[in-house]
């Protein structure tokens, strides 16, 4: 017999065949991302082309900055959950909630780090709840998440009164320099923003958590029978994305000294679009955390590009789904389905 | 009994009033070999393997596996055991790579839980050498997507391979297949023999079972009617043997009384 303890011996298995080279290896691997960088870095000329005297000003690109690492947390967050073959719509609310959550701590007079703790708890409890209904219930997450959307901003609706709560008073403290003020000279929010981006990687690429989020959504049922536990996988991907919410809540509100009611509104459709645009496609099975990241900063950059190279602002959505339709094009020659 | 890997003692099985399996006996030896079972629709096979799988348990009868009797089956205690099923709908994952379907649910990780990718890759190339399962188009990091029916199918043979596998059954693993891709899959199943492990198949096509197994079990109406090996017959005695229990079961059925024609009718 060469079964061992349940295994073949690695020496009854024959010589193993080389592994393909580095660089095919990374293209390969990269694709989605590679692919997504290309459709960045084409815009990006195009925008240049038209208006050098705006995009070749390094001042363009600190604006842009500071509302993009919210945009990267939620996109490469959201990436797990899409991959899984789930959506959740509810995150921009959740944003909203853990915002809420964090200020009504702060009025408490607790510690500002507490508050945070707190919103990040409230944001995986959400996350939790979200991943219940979806695997215990069965319902579809296009449908429940958008309940939940709807359901936790008309919460807050009550809660605030519609009435804001200013953090000014937080500003150059310590807690704010950990959030979005200067580390070592490089911006607090780009490192979270680079944080989310790694652990993004290491998780997704890396790790048996991501390993599992691919096979569930690529195929439930086999991997189902293989033992994967397909419910625990996906409830864990929506707790994700509960804390990436509260985190990009926290940023968000101390970049603008202020919970509005709103917080969260509006992020729902340029996150989508900067996940899709990254190469992760919405069937399940496969996605890009860098991809994903790239696909944020393109949809940065349009609405700025479209003002600075002459068209009205109304163009703004137009060319959201012009460069969205151009970019899932793009990403159609990358299909795993067809390449190896 | 002794140089029994499992053996099924006097197995009875019934969905309701349906009778699936009634006092069969059946067992794999120790020495390995590949054993088909033949038998029309509604004869018994896919319940008599998912007996052995552990999927279900038999309402009467013993199981035991290397001469122990074993009592609560199920399919974590048959893959304990050492018997693998490749489903029939394979349970890949398409658009993954070979290594990580062979690989998936039982990843080769750190502690804290990284996969171990490039041992996954070696191991898994060495594996489908080992099955005969090579190409200079696709290597262990390519995407299952890629691969002809009879691939995929070698995907899930050398799963079954290198996870635990004393025996492992296929059920109907050339259905949909080319000829071409069905010999492949024979010789997937040849080489896992070859390298210790028993096979279980099911298969509608005689030419193709007489062709892989040495051992045939044909099933009719829940019970083993004929148990012969390679030594014994040829492919056209199968056949012939087989055309004359299908007509002994239409004389019977005629002369029955209709109400009891449905008997044998269990879900599969």
């Amino acid at each position: 017999m060469t079964i061992l303890n349940g295994e073949l011996r690695s020496a009854d298995l024959g010589e193993a065949r080389p592994q393909r080279g580095p660089i095919t290896r990374f293209v390969i691997a990269n694709r989605r991302a590679l692919s997504s960088l290309l459709v960045f870095l084409v815009l990006l000329a195009a925008f240049i082309l038209a208006s050098p005297q705006v995009f070749l000003n390094p001042g363009m690109y600190v604006a842009i900055f500071r509302t993009l690492p919210v945009s990267i947390i939620l996109a490469t967050s959201l990436v797990f959950v899409i991959a899984s073959g789930e959506i959740d719509l509810s995150f921009g609310s959740v944003v909203g909630i853990t915002a809420w959550a964090f200020s009504v701590v702060l009025g408490w007079g607790i510690n500002p780090f507490i508050a945070v703790l707190a919103a990040v708890l409230m944001g995986a409890f959400v996350g939790f709840i979200n991943g219940i209904i979806v695997t215990r219930l069965g319902l579809s997450s296009l449908v429940s998440t958008l309940g939940m959307s709807f359901l936790l901003r008309g919460f807050i609706n009550v809660a605030t009164q519609g009435e804001g709560f200013p953090l000014t008073y937080l500003r150059d403290t310590p807690f704010y320099n950990a959030f979005i003020g200067q580390i070592g000279g490089i911006p607090a929010h780009a490192l979270w923003a680079l944080g989310f981006i790694v652990v993004g990687i290491l998780l997704f690429n890396y790790h048996r958590f991501g390993t599992h989020i691919c096979c569930v959504g690529d195929n439930l049922e086999s991997a189902r029978e293989m033992g994967i536990n397909s419910a625990k996988i996906k409830t864990m991907a929506f707790i994700y994305v509960g804390i990436a919410s509260a985190i990009s809540a926290i940023l968000f509100s101390l970049t603008n000294q202020i919970v509005y009611p709103t917080t969260g509104d509006g992020l729902l459709l340029p996150t989508l679009a900067a996940v899709f645009v990254g190469g992760t496609p919405g069937w399940g099975g496969v996605g890009s955390i860098a991809g994903a990241a790239i696909g944020a900063c393109t949809v940065g950059i349009i609405e700025s590009g479209i003002v600075a190279t002459g068209f009205s602002h109304l163009f703004k959505e137009f060319f959201y789904g012009l460069i969205l339709i151009l970019a899932l094009t793009a990403h159609k020659v990358s299909d795993p389905r067809r390449q190896g | 009994m002794e140089d029994h890997f499992i053996e099924l003692r006097n197995i009875s099985k019934s969905y309701g009033k349906v009778s699936a399996l009634n006092r069969v006996d059946f067992h794999i030896k120790y020495e390995p070999e590949i054993v088909s079972l033949i038998g029309d629709n509604g004869a018994g096979k896919s319940t008599l393997i998912k007996i052995i799988s552990g999927v279900h348990s038999p309402d009467v009868g013993d199981i035991f596996i290397r001469g122990i009797k074993v009592d609560h089956w199920s399919v974590t205690r048959a893959r304990e055991a050492g018997i693998e099923t490749v489903y029939q709908d394979r349970a890949l994952v398409l658009q993954q790579t070979i290594a990580r379907n062979i690989f998936m649910g039982r990843e080769k990780t750190s502690k804290l839980g990284f996969v171990k990718s490039k041992l996954q890759f070696t191991e898994a190339e060495r594996l489908m050498r080992t099955i005969g399962f090579t190409s200079k188009v696709f290597a262990a990091d390519s995407v299952v997507a890629r691969l002809s029916g009879g691939e995929r199918q070698g995907v899930a043979i050398a799963r079954a391979l290198y996870f635990k596998a004393d025996l492992m059954i296929l059920d109907e693993p050339t259905t949909a297949l080319s000829l071409t891709e069905s010999e492949k899959v024979f010789d997937f199943i040849r080489r896992a023999k070859e390298n210790g492990t028993s096979c279980i198949f099911i298969s509608h096509n005689i030419y193709h079972a007489y062709d892989v197994a040495e051992r045939f079990v044909v099933l009719d109406r829940g019970k083993v009617v004929l148990e012969t090996d390679k030594e014994h017959t040829t492919a056209e005695k199968l056949v012939k043997d087989l055309q004359e229990i299908a007509h002994n079961d239409r004389t019977r059925s005629t002369a029955e009384d209709t109400s009891e024609g449905g008997e044998n009718d269990a879900p599969e």
